[in-house]
């Protein structure tokens, strides 16, 4: 594909995108005024505090979500009238467009919006035990794990269908080294960081040396994978993903209560009776778990897991139970939008949604340091 | 020993250990350029070297191999592992931090992405056109990572630019993977470059970068005794009357002059600038200007072993310079990170 593939974007999507972009941001700075109200909530066995923000946060963007995923339906490459794409979605499944809307869209959407959650809340879990915000998966080399393997099986030409699965094993293995390096008399955040930071440069050169060694046409493929795309997700994906968000979930629910006694320092967490080595061994596997699935699925995308759990930390406050599921939708919604984006922008060429997930996640934590910085 | 102390009033522990750690550094990059022009796929013998630099005899298969391929990148490594060492051993004296390094400050980053801009907007296709952009990119970059830091009160702290550095870093490696995928042309002319290797050029890269890093390298050992000075801790620094704003300042620029001409003549090359002063540090302790010395002297030394161990490796394939250096660097990361010394960073 040469450069003159691609067209300036017109002057409405552009409107379109600045408007939607200042509209999100006023959005953000007006919910950072809502009042945490906390409430609890009692039943015979179980009690907990609720922050009615945090529901109602969840609220909008969950129904933000919807009408983005929506709007996902409608819109493509492939011109269908109006309305007649959801319909078809939904109830009338052997409509006229099927297969445009029901197994390309639809598909690429829900993927979109799991992958987004996975991604997202693993960047939650990894902030939050190690104490960092510039500390997620695409940092510390896990999603390099996860590509280098999958890089190796598109170079060699090997079947496909095992590319998930070499995903998934790279980006185990690379969270078992990591944290087996760090190891020494328990682990720190961060020699985990800088050990990670360490792998990930090694994993890096693991793959240059792929793409140097093997011939042009196998490595563009594994160039193509490797920005992190949703072309061609299909229905198996988004399987894989609702699979693995209802193993992971749960205990991620359990763990987040665990962790905040674990952000008080160790110390004082094991005085509280918490083993916390071994709590810290479950969160690390749980949120790298999220981040292999997701690399598996739609490649070592960047920014989602550093940028989200950011954004709701601001807005929302520390990470809870409730916090993470905002995250988690936030991230859906941040993908899912950055996805709309890729393929509208310089359309009919659709672009890569790690371009836009960097583009955008670039420049705003640039400038959320420039920021932090100013504060004393 | 005590009476050299006399003798030698500019070395300040009053010890030889600096002069003879020097020499020895001496003799391992003359032994490293030497064995870089003999080895390889077409065995060379000394006579035949010596012949092709002072005896040239353009018949001779084996001259010309020496002359034409191993002596320029021969040159090209001593110049880039130099310019390498003197900016991680600046960088890490400026920033206090033991990790400092030109990959860091997303100098790599910012050359790799103007290259591959270069090429695939401009179509800029040979070398000498494009070591311009690389090392525009790289000052770029490097000076956006450096005023960002410096941003706020307390000026430019560790985290803060390692901060801006891994991000600004994070951006521009997707663009630049973008932009490989929008055109197959551009990845596989850009691909060799990007894993950072010294084959294929030729020396007009360093003929036309050779002023700016003499002066470069001449300033970096000029700095030696105001980063000595900084290593007090600012507060101290200030109150000794040294102007600690003006420092940072020159240190900065030196570093990335001195960081960017590296990735331009050689593609981005990890870990030597970070590997390197860390290894000078533990032989003559914490005086940066002997640091910078013995950096100038390994660096090049360091490079060339890896250089010729990715020759010998996967012979009579090559492995490029930069994987070696990550391969053998990553794992010295990573000591260092468990090692005691680092344990309260």
């Amino acid at each position: 594909m040469r450069p003159e593939a691609i067209t300036a974007p017109s002057p409405v999507t552009l409107a379109v995108l600045v408007v939607s972009i200042v509209a999100v941001a006023v959005l953000i700075s007006f919910t950072a005024v809502l009042e945490p109200s906390p409430r609890s909530l009692r039943t015979k066995r179980l009690s907990m505090l609720v922050d009615l923000r945090v529901v109602r946060l969840c609220g909008g963007a969950s129904a933000l979500l919807v009408l983005l995923t929506l709007l996902g339906l409608e819109i493509g490459e492939y011109p269908i009238p109006r309305f007649q794409a959801i319909s078809t979605a939904f109830w009338d499944r052997a409509g006229e467009y099927s297969f445009v809307v029901n197994s390309l869209r639809f598909p690429r959407v829900v993927t979109a919006v799991l992958a987004g959650f996975c991604l997202a809340s693993s960047g939650a879990l990894f902030q939050t035990l190690l104490n960092n915000p510039l500390v997620s998966p695409d940092v510390i080399g896990i999603n390099t794990g996860a590509a280098l393997c999958a890089v190796f099986v598109l170079a060699i030409g090997a079947d496909v269908g095992l590319l998930p699965w070499a995903a998934f094993a790279g980006a185990v293995v690379t969270a078992g080294t990591i944290y087996l390096l760090a190891w020494k008399k328990g682990i720190t955040g961060n020699r985990l960081v800088l050990v990670g930071i360490g792998i990930n440069a090694l994993l890096a050169s693991g793959i240059t040396y792929l793409m140097v060694k093997f011939p042009i046409e196998q490595v563009l493929a594994a160039a193509r994978w490797q920005a992190g795309s949703l072309f061609g997700a299909s229905w198996s994906d988004a399987w894989t993903l609702t699979v693995a968000i209802a193993c992971l979930t749960p205990p991620a629910w359990i763990l987040v209560r665990r962790l905040r006694l674990i952000q008080l320092g160790d110390d004082m967490a094991s005085s509280l009776g918490l083993r916390v080595e071994r709590e810290r061994t479950a969160i690390i596997l749980v949120a790298s778990g999220y981040a292999a699935v997701a690399v598996a699925v739609i490649g070592p995308l960047g920014f989602v897991a550093l940028l989200v759990p950011h954004i709701v930390r601001l807005v929302a406050g520390p990470l809870t139970g409730g916090t993470l599921v905002l995250t988690g939708v936030v991230g859906a919604l941040f993908l899912l939008a950055c996805d709309l984006i890729a393929q509208q922008l310089f359309a009919p060429t659709t672009l890569p949604v790690g371009v836009i997930t960097a583009a955008l996640g670039g420049p705003y934590f640039l400038f959320i340091l420039v920021r932090y910085n100013r504060a004393p | 020993m005590a009476y050299l102390n006399a003798s030698k009033p500019d070395n300040d522990d009053g010890s030889l250990r600096p002069i003879g750690w020097a020499l020895l550094a001496v003799t391992l990059l003359g032994f490293a350029s030497i064995c870089s022009l003999l080895v390889g796929p077409v065995a060379v013998d000394l006579g035949t070297a010596w012949a092709a630099l002072f005896a040239f005899d353009s018949e001779d298969t084996a001259q010309i191999v020496v002359r034409e391929l191993r002596l320029p990148r021969t040159l090209l490594a001593i110049a880039a592992g130099a310019c390498l060492a003197a900016a991680g051993s600046i960088t890490q004296g400026v920033t206090r931090n033991p990790l400092g390094g030109p990959g860091i400050l997303g100098i790599n980053a910012g050359a790799a992405f103007a290259m591959v801009t270069a090429i695939h907007g401009l179509n800029i296709l040979t070398p000498k056109g494009y070591v311009w952009f690389a090392f525009l990119g790289a000052v770029a970059a490097g000076t956006l990572v450096y005023g960002v830091a410096r941003v706020g009160p307390g000026g430019i702290t560790p985290v803060k630019l390692a901060l801006a550095g891994a991000v600004l870093t994070a951006l521009l490696s997707a663009w630049t993977s973008t932009l490989l995928l929008l055109d197959e042309e551009t990845l596989d002319e850009a691909r060799f470059w990007l894993a950072g290797s010294l084959t294929g050029r030729g020396t007009e890269e360093i003929r036309l970068l050779f002023p700016l890093i003499l002066v470069a390298v001449g300033a970096a050992l000029l700095l030696g005794s105001s980063l000595n000075t900084l290593s007090l801790g600012d507060e101290a620094a200030t109150s000794l009357g040294q102007r600690v704003g003006v420092v940072r300042l020159w240190s900065g620029l030196v570093s990335v002059v001195l960081a960017a001409s590296a990735v331009a003549i050689a593609g981005p090359i990890a870990f030597v600038g970070l590997a390197v002063p860390h290894i000078a540090r533990s032989l003559v302790g914490p005086d940066y200007r002997w640091i910078t010395v013995l950096g100038l002297l390994f660096g090049p030394s360091l490079l060339l072993m890896a250089d010729i161990l990715g020759r010998i490796v996967v012979s009579p394939q090559e492995l490029q310079v930069g994987i070696v250096t990550s391969l053998v660097g990553a794992p010295f990361l990573i000591f260092l990170v468990r090692s005691k010394r680092l344990a309260e960073l």
